[in-house]
């Protein structure tokens, strides 16, 4: 275990569990957001624009809380508003307790040390080595070059690249820019770490490696860590919390397993069909009639969630109704922590026995939905 | 001593050649360092001084753009002349290889802070936006990331500026300057000497090639971006 050497003092807490998360009405919040708004000048006019409107949120000490949205929906400038590259036009945006919209450039300077961030393309110096490139936030905040050395050797270690350290940006690969990236940003012992779709120039199995990582120093430092993505796949692998952004305004926020087991705006059902189980084979999708009609099948979607998830419910339904259940596609997954599964069903589609399924689904606290008729 | 002209030159206009090619090399080499002292910090702020950038003086940057643009295209013979009084002020002298370097350095700086200008305008925005999330101010930010990351195109631009310099000596022979470009002309055009011509043409030649060869080596090697 090399993490304990990079603990400060004040960070070494007795560590929470790593799944599920600590319960995010317990823990205070460290990052909040108070009806924010931030507006921008339109280029060329006199038209302003709203980035941000009326944004309230809080990030718990210790969670993981991801804000999805579409490109334009303002989830970037929301992130910058934490750090002070962005300030708010009106609202309040503090973490821990300081007030980072009223602080001057000087003081601000000072805070961002205790705020972390990661970048898409990384953002590594082109002719400084890995090692070097971490040492900069401390030659930045004037540590001493003897204790940079100390500082920065655990770091690496910490995220795998020991034997990288005098390697420049260029000779590493993709997710070992990001592993970089991360040991940079966690250099100043920071309490927030802020995650700019830092994946999102990644391929799927480096991105895991890369979200591995980031749950890792979230368990072993109590890092708090705000990200913003635009894929589902990412709050899925590791935000305990999610916040669904779209046109400037947070529409829904709640615990991860919830919001995917009962989604409740439309932009987040959006997000989650694009995740797959969710939504229907194109073939399929495309015969789907709405409306019921003489020798037309149901097809339903069933959400198993929590101790639900692995009951054997097909089963025991189609022998309770003696009714023929054909599985089209079905996936059990696992979001933060916790079993999750869809199973999308067709059943003869009368309404007689359409409604006896849905309530022998819902007796067995599963969800049914009626997607339509083929 | 080894004969350079192979035979071909007598021994007097060799040593003319030999005292010309020092001349010219001390006044690129003078007015060089003191138009990259005046040129860099001028560079850097027009780097970063308009609106929204590290230094913000969106005024300061539109005007100090107006003077650089001014100075880059009065035709460098026509610069000689007209400042012959600054020059006589600076140097004591308006005359001379010494007093030439005054107008070479006035036509280097800003030739040389435009170059800067594009080199750091080059620098990825995102290492400057990491810098500031780091809690870098301003000086840090141009000391630790844009000086260091642009400093292989600053290398070649200083590269491009000597060989430039190495043209504009030609010409101030005008003041006496002396050096390669006035030893063609008063020997190789207005003596009839031809095998002169040839001799300085081929002198500079191999100077530019020197130079540019040197420069393209140092910036490959500060260069890590595209190794592997």
């Amino acid at each position: 275990m090399n993490a304990p050497l990079i603990l400060s003092a004040d960070q070494v807490q007795t560590p929470s569990p790593a799944s599920p998360a600590p319960d995010p009405t317990v823990a205070r919040p460290i990052i909040r957001f108070e009806k924010v708004a931030k507006i921008f000048a339109a280029r060329g006019s006199n038209a302003q624009v709203a980035a941000l409107s009326d944004i309230t949120l809080d990030v718990p000490e210790g969670a993981i809380l991801g804000v999805i949205g579409r490109s334009g929906a303002g989830k970037s400038t929301l992130i910058r508003l934490v750090n002070g590259l962005e300030r708010a036009t009106s609202g309040r945006v503090t973490v821990d307790g300081v007030d980072i919209s009223a602080l001057d450039e000087k003081a601000l300077r000072a805070e961002r040390r205790s705020i972390g961030m990661i970048f898409q393309h990384f953002n590594l110096l082109a002719r400084r080595t890995a090692f070097d490139n971490v040492a900069l936030p401390l030659e930045i905040a004037g540590v001493p070059g003897r204790e940079i050395k100390a500082r920065v050797e655990p770091l690496l270690d910490l995220v795998g690249l020991s034997d990288k350290r005098d390697r420049y940006p260029a000779e590493l690969s993709g997710g070992q820019k990001q592993r970089v990236g991360i040991a940079r940003a966690l250099a100043t012992r920071p309490r927030v770490l802020l995650s700019d779709e830092a994946t999102s120039a990644l391929d799927p199995e480096t991105t895991n490696q890369i979200l591995a990582l980031l749950r890792k120093v979230n368990a072993e430092l109590n890092l708090t860590v705000l990200l913003i993505t635009h894929e589902m796949a990412v709050i899925k692998a590791v935000a305990d919390r999610v916040a669904v952004i779209d046109g400037g305004r947070i529409v829904e926020e709640g615990a991860t397993y919830s919001v995917f087991a009962a989604p409740q705006h439309a932009t987040t059902r959006s997000f989650l069909s694009a995740l797959t189980g969710q939504s229907l084979p194109p073939e399929l999708a495309n015969r789907l009639k709405p409306e019921p009609a003489e020798g037309r099948d149901a097809v339903l979607r069933i959400v198993f969630t929590g101790t639900h998830a692995t009951d054997p419910v097909l089963s025991r339904v189609s022998r309770l109704l003696s009714v023929d259940v054909n599985i089209i596609q079905a996936q059990v997954d696992e979001i933060a922590g916790a079993p999750f599964g869809v199973i999308i069903v067709s059943v003869p589609g009368d309404a007689a026995t359409v409604s006896a399924v849905v309530n022998a689904v819902e007796r067995l606290h599963l969800s049914a939905e009626v997607l339509g008729y083929v | 001593m080894f004969d350079l002209s192979f035979g071909l030159l007598p021994p007097a206009i060799v040593d003319l050649i030999i005292d010309a090619t020092r001349q010219t090399l001390y006044m690129v080499a003078v007015s060089g360092v003191l138009g990259t002292l005046a040129g860099l910090p001028l560079g850097v702020f027009l780097a970063t001084s308009r609106k929204g950038e590290l230094f913000a003086a969106p005024l300061a940057n539109h005007v100090l753009g107006l003077v650089v643009n001014a100075a880059r295209s009065t035709p460098f013979i026509i610069l000689v002349v007209a400042i012959i009084p600054f020059t006589r002020l600076v140097a004591g002298t308006s005359i001379g290889t010494n007093a030439a370097i005054v107008p070479l350095t006035v036509a280097a700086a800003p030739f040389i802070a435009r170059l800067i200008e594009a080199a750091i305008r080059e620098v990825d925005q995102g290492l400057v936006e990491a810098a500031r999330a780091m809690g870098a101010s301003p000086l840090q930010i141009v000391a630790k990331v844009l000086l260091p990351e642009a400093l292989p195109a600053i290398t070649l631009a200083l590269t491009l500026a000597a060989v430039s310099l190495l043209g504009y000596s030609a010409m101030v022979g005008a003041v006496g300057g002396g050096g390669l470009g006035d030893l063609g002309i008063r020997f190789g055009y207005q003596r009839f000497m031809p095998e002169v011509m040839a001799a300085v043409v081929i002198v500079l030649i191999l100077l530019v090639q020197g130079v540019q060869t040197l420069g393209d080596l140092i910036a490959r090697r500060l260069d890590k971006r595209s190794r592997s």
